[in-house]
């Protein structure tokens, strides 16, 4: 246990992948923290190191340098279990591409985080009804992702990200698939749930949805810019 | 939701990859299932040819003296006395504690006479009885005796006695006719002439006695030195020999086919180990994505063995008990046609349970490594091809 003031803080993060014998640097070095309640989008170009970043701050990919200090846990000091308790806990993650089950139903899609919980179903479907009225698909909600627009597969995702009501929500390019139109819709949406207390952050390279955070964080050839 | 939604709605999505797997559970169990239900019939097929074979006790009195012969060649001058049994006591037999597992008992009289101025043997049986101990026995010509004064001649006393079938000769000044001359068996029955038993008990002036008895047990495994311990406690003046010769050819043929269907079952087993493996092992290469979405919404890597295994289980169920009906089909309709007067013996509840929970465990063995594999997968991996 680490006691610090920020909710997320990164100190002397490095991230090195080897292409053959050749090393890259994902990440250099970075060295900044978020807050409770931020909206954070982090921009950049492609292979900028942001999707890298963003990982590591999900407990999903182990830096080569630094720590990543959440809520006072020092997320690679703990075992790879623990991490995913931290994830169920902590995180809701929206993947590019929206990443929906093909299999499951709008409804068993954002309750999917909550079947490894011991809570009764009936409480877990009340759960999951209510995110998916909150992003407006209740009539939808026994229906399979491929018969949704993109747009509508963006809520579920999103959807699924905060059943089980995670402080942080990291999104990976939520609007990349989207057209103008429903990416707007898609930011007012997050921003609509940053005001409701989730801290945010989003990870894009459309410069037009750093309107609607509340701070920027550049990332260019592994390195933070503000 | 829960585990088994995700790994129930699996197997429903990918219904022709589960089906391909479930296909290669049930060709691995429904072979075993025949193999094992067709063996069982053969096995119990080759017994009751074997009992046919002839007996396998032989009950003669108690001597003191003993035979000096072998192979049917007398050597040495011991002379000694022909003894004899009671046939009255012979009823006994059909009390004794496994009395449901003899299957023919065949009662003679042994005794010389003489036709046409030469000795011959004489040998009094109940045809009825014989004639179903004796299944080898093949006529010349003729038939086999119908009444008391019909005979059977064996080849080499028909050639020393110079007699056709359908001759008669004179014995203790009665008429017999000679119903059939039998071709050489290569047994003692080729030197002797064989008569209905009371009537060569009257000849040979042996009215109610016996030379010797045999006795075909008819019975799985058959406990013979039991049989034979029973038989000789009812009669104590007996001598009860088993042939064990004959119980061990036919439990080396039970063996045989047990081994047969071992191997062949051990071969079936490992193709179908092999089959699960590496379809479950191509579902959780294709569901890499899925396994990095699992993990990164905080999936205990235990949650991800769980559905794959589950998964694995409920496929072994199915593949099991599909495997056990279509095996016991396929025996029910095979066994008619490779063995002659095949019977299908029925369904084998405990075959069945044994088979399904063998499928469960091929399905679960076979999928441990590729669940281990997915459940060990890195979610930045995994990410990585999202």
């Amino acid at each position: 246990m680490t006691h610090t003031d920020h909710l997320i803080e990164i100190k002397g993060l490095g991230k090195d992948y080897f292409s053959g014998d050749t090393k890259v640097s994902a990440i250099k070095k970075m060295d900044f923290f978020i807050d409770d309640e931020e909206f954070i989008t982090i921009m950049g170009q492609s292979g900028s190191g942001k999707s890298t970043l963003l990982a590591a701050m999900g407990a999903l990919n182990q830096p080569t340098r630094g720590r990543i200090i959440v809520d006072s846990l020092d997320l690679y000091a703990l075992s790879n279990e623990q991490r995913a308790d931290f994830r169920s806990e902590y995180i809701g993650f929206v993947f590019q591409s929206f990443q929906l089950i093909p299999y499951l139903t709008v409804l068993e899609n954002v309750k999917l985080p909550l079947a490894v919980t011991s809570q009764k179903n009936k409480i877990k479907n009340q759960m999951a009804l209510d995110v998916i009225d909150r992003v407006g698909l209740s009539e939808k909600a026994h229906r399979l992702p491929d018969q949704l627009s993109g747009g509508e597969q963006e809520r579920v995702a999103i959807a699924r990200a905060i059943v089980k009501k995670p402080p942080i929500i990291l999104a990976d390019e939520p609007t990349g698939n989207l057209d103008s139109s429903t990416s707007q819709e898609i930011m007012m949406l997050l921003k609509s749930l940053n005001m409701g207390g989730y801290t945010i952050v989003v990870v894009t390279h459309n410069a037009d949805m750093k309107t609607y955070a509340s701070r920027n964080i550049k990332v260019q050839d592994g390195e933070y810019y503000e | 939701m829960k585990l088994h939604n995700i790994s129930f709605g699996n197997i429903l999505r990918k219904k022709a990859k589960m089906l391909f797997l479930v296909l290669g559970l049930v060709i691995g169990i429904s072979t075993i299932v025949t193999l094992l239900s067709i063996t069982e019939s053969m096995t119990q097929n080759i017994e009751k040819r074997l009992n046919k074979f002839g007996a396998n006790i032989i009950m003669t009195p108690k001597s003191e003296n003993l035979s000096l012969s072998y192979g049917g060649i007398y050597v040495g001058g011991v002379n000694y006395k022909v003894q004899e049994f009671d046939q009255d006591r012979l009823t006994h037999i059909r009390s004794i504690k496994n009395a449901k597992s003899l299957s023919i008992v065949a009662p003679k009289v042994l005794g010389p006479v003489v036709v046409n101025d030469k000795k011959v043997l004489l040998m009094g049986v109940v045809f009825k009885e014989e004639l179903s101990l004796k299944t080898w026995w093949q006529k010349t010509n003729g038939y086999f005796p119908q009444k008391d004064d019909e005979v059977i001649l064996g080849s080499q006393v028909a050639k020393f006695l110079g007699v056709k079938t359908g001759q008669t000769f004179e014995l203790s000044n009665k008429l017999f006719k000679i119903s059939t001359i039998l071709k050489s068996t290569g047994s003692s029955e080729d030197n002797a002439i064989i008569a209905d038993l009371k009537v060569s008990q009257k000849v040979l002036g042996k009215d109610g006695k016996l030379s010797m008895v045999e006795i075909a047990a008819f019975c799985r495994g058959c406990p013979i030195n039991e049989l034979t311990l029973q038989i000789a406690e009812k009669f104590p003046n007996a001598k009860v020999t088993a042939m064990k010769q004959a119980v061990m050819s036919k439990m080396q043929s039970i063996e045989m086919f047990k081994s047969f269907s071992l191997g062949i079952s051990i071969i079936v087993i490992f193709i179908g180990s092999l089959l699960v493996l590496v379809t479950m092992m191509g579902s959780v290469n294709e569901r890499t994505r899925e396994i990095g979405i699992f993990r990164a919404i905080g999936f205990r890597k235990g949650h991800v063995m769980q559905i794959i295994l589950l998964e694995a289980m409920v496929l072994g169920v199915i593949g099991g008990l599909t495997g056990f009906c279509i095996g016991n089909l396929l025996a029910w309709g095979i066994i008619p046609l490779v063995m002659k007067d095949g019977i299908f013996f029925g369904i084998n509840i405990n075959l069945g349970i044994v088979s399904t929970l063998m499928a469960v465990a091929l399905s679960l063995l076979a999928s441990l490594y590729p669940a281990v594999k997915a459940s060990n997968m890195d979610p930045s991996e995994a990410l990585r091809a999202l």
